[in-house]
């Protein structure tokens, strides 16, 4: 469904230092430095896949899906999806994708967000039965009944981005980018919108590539991920595989029915954290078995859970790694 | 898209056009109020006037020209340029590409969509003309009407495309206000917006003629207030037409060229 070998996107940015001596400067002379967004990445997507990007901020993740939908021109590399090279904005393809952008909306700000979905309909020259079953189902499934006919500006955060996720939806895309989808939703409302998502894709079989930094959107939806960082892709496979390979040692969760030394804890493992009733500790996996009964029999055990890490500690010690071997290939070797 | 997928959503975008230009009538009503420098000129002129005639305008010549000015200005008009600018330094000119409709027919939809609520301030102007200056205030002939219709909405494409034009530049530039505020400028000197272009020497009627600014204004000022016959009105459309043509080859260049260096910046 996408196809991507060696993409590149450099931006060539003026740059001066602050002040006025350098404001005059700049008159005559500019100076400019290129700013490598994406510096050659490939990989490929299956129809019907939800992907993960991930990647810290500057990473060039928002870059790539502005890339795959047609918003930019590559520098360099070849891109297509489902056939089209998206550069080229042929109709054909733009009926096909749709991309959300949590912190950009299209629904019209001083009109009720119906107005939008039938300018959506006429523009994408949905038919009319379809568009009918369409809205009906996503008005029943995101519960926006009662809001399609308020003006768009009185309208909560979350109520909005269900009624932007309705009207990227009407001409039924086959490939959807959702850049920060859950951006500034409450935790519930999160918890919505990723079900409906997760339902859109396996309705649909549409192909799905979601950057968030909201982790737990990315565990609720993406069995693969592919992570960008300064422009290069450094890991491309499951988010199962990636916690593995980060953070091989698992976490065992203790509610306690009374309060416990921090000694009679550090023996079973490393204490995470220790507060009264609860304690978390990081164990090596092949040790979890041993490390459960030795604290069942040694403290006052309620309730035992074992946990993978936090997927945010796994991304900042990934993002850490990186770090540190770009520092290390840049450094000078000193004889 | 396809010129029939166009042809076919153009009435939904036109009726959605119309709703957003009713919400927004309270800021349409202030831009009105912006506009009323004829109304001004107008005041100016026929006090000039009142001793003798100005070339062929006397008092009366002077309140049909300027009140037929103030009612084509509502139509003959576009802010492309400066939606364009904002657009795309916010980067939101994203969400109209990524529809498969090209950004400048929603533009150019927006514009004609206001028409009505435009229309709804321009008739009575005219009326009020004709209540003042009598039927001479308006064309006699039904072909002189044909030609005003077709002259105000080559008026308003001049207007439009050259804003598009404009607003392109910012792709290529940082901004491109500084270039539509020359070229404002030139309009209020060169259009007929100020003063009838035909009081001005030979010489600068002349250049004017070889300019864009009197085909938005002027010229569909002159054939609502019938000042030319059928020979002089067919070469000043034909003119204006032409220019219509030369400016959307330069704004579909301008725009085809500068979405190319999009950066799509902001989230």
């Amino acid at each position: 469904m996408i196809s991507v070998r060696g993409l590149r996107k450099h931006y060539k940015v003026h740059k001066r230092p602050p002040g006025l001596k350098a404001a005059l400067r700049s008159l005559i002379h500019r100076s400019y430095t290129t700013v490598k967004a994406v510096d050659g990445i490939s990989f490929d997507i299956r129809p019907g896949e939800r992907v993960g990007f991930l990647g810290p901020n500057g990473a060039g993740k928002t870059t790539t899906l502005k890339v795959l939908s047609g918003l930019l021109y590559p520098s360099d590399g070849e891109v297509t999806v489902d056939g089209h090279v998206p550069q080229k904005r042929e109709e054909a393809f733009l009926k096909k994708i749709m991309l959300v952008m949590g912190q950009k909306q299209q629904l019209l700000w001083d009109l009720p967000p119906a107005e939008t979905f039938e300018l959506n309909r006429a523009i994408y020259d949905v038919p009319q039965a379809q568009y009918k079953k369409t809205m009906s189902d996503l008005i029943e499934l995101l519960e926006i009944g009662d809001l399609i006919g308020k003006p768009t500006r009185q309208l909560s955060l979350g109520e909005r981005m269900k009624c932007e996720l309705a009207a990227a939806l009407i001409h039924q895309p086959r490939v959807l980018f959702l850049d920060e989808p859950t951006i500034g939703l409450d935790v519930a409302m999160q918890a919505t919108m990723r079900t409906f998502i997760k339902e859109y894709n396996e309705k649909y079989g549409a192909t799905l590539i979601l950057t968030s930094h909201y982790m737990d959107d990315v565990a609720a939806l993406c069995p693969r991920v592919i992570v960008i960082d300064k422009g290069l892709l450094s890991y491309d496979g499951g988010l199962d595989a990636l916690v593995q390979r980060v953070r091989p040692e698992k976490r065992v969760v203790l509610r306690l029915s009374e309060e416990v030394d921090a000694g009679r804890l550090s023996p079973l493992g490393r204490v995470v954290t220790h507060e009264p009733g609860t304690a978390v500790l990081q164990v090596q996996q092949e040790a979890v078995n041993a490390t459960i009964t030795r604290a069942l029999s040694t403290l006052p055990v309620m309730d035992l859970t074992v946990e993978n890490a936090p997927l945010e500690e796994v991304m900042s010690e990934l993002f850490a790694e990186s770090k540190a071997r770009r520092t290390a290939v840049s450094e000078p070797v000193s004889a | 898209m396809s010129a029939r997928t166009t042809l076919r959503a153009f009435p939904t975008l036109l009726r959605v056009g119309f709703a957003e230009a009713v919400a927004y009538r309270a800021e349409m009503l202030i831009w009105v109020l912006s506009t009323t420098m004829p109304l001004v000129n107008m005041v100016l002129w026929m006090a000039v006037s009142r001793e003798a005639p100005v070339g062929r305008f006397g008092e009366a010549d002077f309140i049909s020209y300027f009140l037929a000015t103030f009612a084509v200005r509502q139509l003959a008009t576009s802010w492309a340029a400066w939606l364009i600018n904002w657009e795309v330094k916010q980067g939101t000119l994203a969400m109209r590409l990524l529809r498969p409709i090209s950004p400048l027919w929603a533009y150019a939809v927006e514009s004609i969509a206001a028409f009505p609520m435009r229309l709804m301030v321009g008739v009575p102007v005219m009326l009020l003309s004709v209540a003042l200056v009598g039927q001479k205030a308006v064309p006699q002939h039904a072909w002189q009407w044909g030609f005003v219709v077709l002259s105000v909405i080559g008026g308003w494409a001049v207007a439009f495309l050259a804003n598009v034009a404009i607003g392109a530049l910012c792709f290529f530039l940082e901004s491109s206000q500084k270039v539509l505020e020359v070229w404002l400028v030139l309009f209020f000197v060169c259009s007929g917006y100020m003063y009838p272009v035909e009081l001005l020497p030979p010489t600068l009627r002349t250049i004017i003629d070889w300019l864009p600014f009197r085909y938005q204004i002027g010229v569909p000022v002159e054939m609502l207030t019938g000042a030319h016959g059928w020979e002089a009105s067919l070469r000043l459309l034909a003119a204006q037409w032409a220019w219509v043509a030369v400016l959307g080859v330069v704004a579909a260049v301008a725009w085809k060229q500068g979405v190319r260096r999009f950066a799509a910046f902001g989230g």
